[in-house]
């Protein structure tokens, strides 16, 4: 499942960042590893972008890019 | 004693508090300018302690050392290149785990670090205790404790500086990322590999080299074959074997694999480190964001901040502008009466005080309108911002960043144009700057506040506004436009924190403000100073030998035939007599002041140029104005003054001006015309100036002033010839 298919208040689990290169690395270097959870915390309010909460901070990413996100483990709250 | 010198790196996060440590420790001793080659802002100051001239470097913020975006190249390269004695990673730690990935690079680069560790009560409010003893021994750095927005900390971060800067450290030290076996082996092979292919000097150390090899940095494979030469291109050729291998066994690339490793290493040292309290306390910022970032009420909120922002700056502004106004009027007139009369004087009174005066007048403005965004950049509402508009930008095929530099246009192009820094793509960086000058910066509106003023009497509000919207609706046309013809390619991606809200420091806000403002006073101690003379050598040269009417003559008969019935006069007629004089006489001086400025160099120029301007309804008069504009575009204001009210010698020259505005041939749709004209055309030489130096490309500069003249001039002709049309007159 994407990432971006996830509704707000849920978590999952991140399986896998897919994606080109420099842009791959960077969402790996903010902590996007394998086995980390991820929590939606809202969509903005024209729906793009996404609000997350991982490693204990908040950040945002395009519909599109937490598309490449691929997560496994989706459970409702944190 | 000569030669005590130290220097100091900052580096950290974004938001990690850097900038406020970098102020606590230098104060107001800061120099604002540039990475030598590129376009981002370096920031250094000065102190002294200890007999030590201590030079303090704050470096970008940045997540990583990679080479990513040209912010990490700078950091790494001043770190590597100008070996500063001591590096200082600020580590926030609210946010432990993200930092010290930052700080486990620097530690990897094999200098002298320390660690601070900044809002550790913010951490602890959450819940978290953090073990610094235990941090320093796991990582083998001294650290030290600051609360950056209460000044805490600060002396013993220099005293601990200090101590490591003169102590004999032993590099490389034991204690440093473990990457596991397969790839400690790769790094040890090609370390020993370079070693041996490698008789000249490296320019970094071997392990460090090896990693960033593996890890297929661009900037350090260059400099291998530079350095190298000539065996850079086998170490090149080996360590891509090596990645080969290790992306085969992983199936994955090795600096992913590499980043996974650090990120282990990091959470073995927060096992030890931290100590989660299980009280979870409310978190605040999530609060506050639960409004202002809502769904219904997050961009309502956003747009009233605006709204806020601009009445602060224009109402509360407005005061502060009377007293410069008065102020001026009253430097010039008594500037005139001390000095003799000669061109000196004219100079002085008519072309420096009064064309720096009406360009002073805008500060108060511009600080109000800078303090209000240095504090939507420091409480963390900036990244809101972003998050809030990123969908809008999108549509223009821009990142939700950009939306901070255009917000900044309004404010003043030039410093917004090197706000887009931030921006990480290039191509969106050039789009931002060539729709940027479409925000109406400060500078143009007391062209509007004038003409509308003048023409629309109570409803100049809203035709201001309609520009400043105009203003927007072309940027986001234009910047469509550019984005699927000149600038194609792909968005940056949006990858943006948002930091907890932060009440931010009065010293800070100030100093952010005063940074900005400064570049606003060096224009007008500069450009607007020189644009200033030469508007005012323009318009009083050639001295006029003959005029169509000999002036003195008739002034001196009015005045010889008032005063014999004056002077048989009695009663309330004397008074009668005596304005009825000075009416005629001041009527005479008008004409003869607007005769000389028709035949001076300017005035001729304009009257060359009307024909281009006569069908956007212009006359030469506004064509001469818009011609100055160039310069800066509040001159256009002053140059309407010299042309228009030239003559009136009250001090309140614009109210003169307005009058005699109002008695010109200027209607109301010619007036708005002339408005949106002055919005859209060439933006001011200072902001030219940037876009030269931050597209670093004349062919872009020259596109830019191209695109504006023309859009200004079409847009102009259709509302003015438009409005004719419909019956507007």
């Amino acid at each position: 499942m994407d990432l971006s298919e996830l509704k707000e208040g849920q978590t999952a689990t991140v399986v896998r960042v897919g994606g080109d290169g420099p842009f791959r690395r960077r969402l790996v270097e903010m902590g996007f590893l394998r086995g980390t959870d991820v929590y939606v915390e809202k969509y903005a309010p024209l729906r793009d972008p996404i609000e997350l909460i991982l490693k204990g901070y908040h950040v945002s990413l395009r519909m599109d890019e937490a598309a490449r996100i691929q997560v496994e483990n989706v459970r409702d709250r944190r | 004693m000569p030669g005590k010198s130290i220097t100091v790196a900052l580096a950290g996060n974004p938001n990690s508090g850097k900038s406020t440590i970098f102020n606590n420790l230098t104060g107001t001793r800061q120099k604002v300018g540039n990475w030598p080659g590129v376009t981002v802002e370096k920031k250094e100051g000065h102190l002294k302690a200890n007999g030590y001239e201590i030079t303090v470097v704050d470096l970008p913020g940045t997540y990583s050392l990679t080479a990513y975006s040209i912010e990490e190249i700078v950091a790494r390269n001043f770190i590597l290149d100008e070996k500063p004695d001591v590096v200082v990673g600020i580590i926030d730690a609210s946010n432990l785990e993200r930092n010290l990935y930052l700080a486990t690079q620097l530690r990897e680069l094999d200098t002298k670090v320390i660690f601070v560790l900044n809002m550790a009560d913010l951490a602890r409010e959450r819940g978290a205790k953090i073990d610094a003893a235990k941090l320093s021994e796991l990582l083998d750095v001294p650290v030290v404790f600051t609360v950056g927005n209460r000044n805490q900390g600060t002396q013993e971060l220099l005293k601990t500086i200090i101590s490591v800067a003169e102590a004999e450290i032993d590099l490389p030290r034991t204690r440093r990322v473990y990457y596991g076996k397969d790839i400690e082996k790769a790094i040890n092979e090609l370390s020993e590999f370079i070693r041996k292919k490698s008789s000249a000097e490296l320019p970094y150390h071997i392990r460090w080299i090896a990693i960033k090899l593996l890890e297929n940095d661009r900037i350090v494979k260059e400099r291998v074959l530079q350095s190298a030469n000539p065996q850079g291109e086998a170490i090149l050729q080996e360590a891509e074997l090596k990645r080969e291998h290790l992306r085969e066994f992983f199936d994955e690339e090795p600096e992913i694999v590499m980043t996974d490793h650090r990120y282990g290493f990091i959470a073995g040292i927060i096992k030890e480190v931290l100590k989660t309290v299980s009280k979870q306390r409310v978190d605040v910022s999530r609060q506050i964001d639960q409004v202002l970032t809502n769904r219904l009420l997050g961009l309502p909120i956003f747009v009233f901040f605006i709204w806020a922002m601009f009445q602060l700056t224009f109402s509360l502004g407005a005061y502060p502008m009377d007293w410069i106004d008065v102020g001026v009027g009253w430097l010039g007139e008594s500037t005139g009466q001390v000095l003799p009369e000669s061109i000196f004087r004219d100079l002085i009174v008519d072309g420096v005080i009064a064309g720096v005066g009406s360009v002073a007048i805008f500060l108060p403005n511009i600080l109000i309108l800078f303090f209000c965004i240095a504090l939507f950049e420091d409480t963390g509402y900036m990244a809101r911002a972003a998050f809030l508009m990123d969908k809008v930008m999108h549509l223009i095929g821009l990142h939700g960043k950009s939306f901070i530099p255009m917000l900044m246009g309004f404010g003043c192009n030039a410093p917004a144009i090197m706000a887009t820094r931030t921006l990480e793509s290039e191509k969106d960086r050039i789009l931002t700057i060539l729709i940027n000058p479409l925000m109406s910066c400060s500078a143009r509106l007391p062209v509007y506040v004038l003409l509308a003023g003048t023409f629309f009497g109570a409803k100049a509000g809203n035709a201001i506004f309609s520009i400043y919207a105009l203003g927007i609706i072309l940027a986001i046309s234009v910047g469509r436009l550019f984005r699927l013809t000149l600038l194609r390619g792909k968005v940056a991606p949006f990858v943006m924190e948002l930091p907890p809200y932060r009440v931010p420091m009065f010293k800070g806000l100030l100093i952010h403000m005063w940074d900005r403002s400064k570049i606003f006073l060096k224009k007008i101690g500069g450009v607007i100073l020189i644009g200033s003379v030469i508007v005012w050598f323009l318009s009083a040269f050639p001295k006029q030998a003959k005029f169509s009417r000999d002036y003195e003559a008739e002034i001196a008969l009015i005045s010889a035939r008032y005063g014999a019935s004056i002077a048989t006069a009695q009663g309330d007629l004397v008074g009668r007599l005596v304005s009825e004089r000075d009416e005629a006489i001041s009527a005479l001086e008008i004409l003869q002041a607007r005769e000389k400025v028709e035949r001076s160099y300017i005035g001729r120029l304009g009257k060359v140029l009307s024909p281009v301007f006569a069908p956007i309804g212009m006359d030469w008069r506004g064509s001469v104005a818009v011609l100055t504009g160039f310069v800066a575009k509040e001159i256009v204001v002053s140059t309407m003054g010299v042309l228009y009210a030239a003559g009136a010698d009250e001090h309140e020259k614009t109210e003169a001006l307005k009058l005699s505005l109002k008695k010109s041939a200027m209607t109301p749709l010619s007036a708005y015309a002339m408005m949106a004209f002055v919005l859209i055309y060439v933006p001011c030489l200072a902001t030219v100036a940037v876009i030269r130096r931050e597209t670093n490309s004349w062919k872009w500069t020259l596109f830019s002033i191209t695109y504006s003249s023309t859009l200004a001039w079409l847009v102009a002709f259709l509302i003015y010839q438009g409005g004719k049309v419909v019956g507007l007159a």
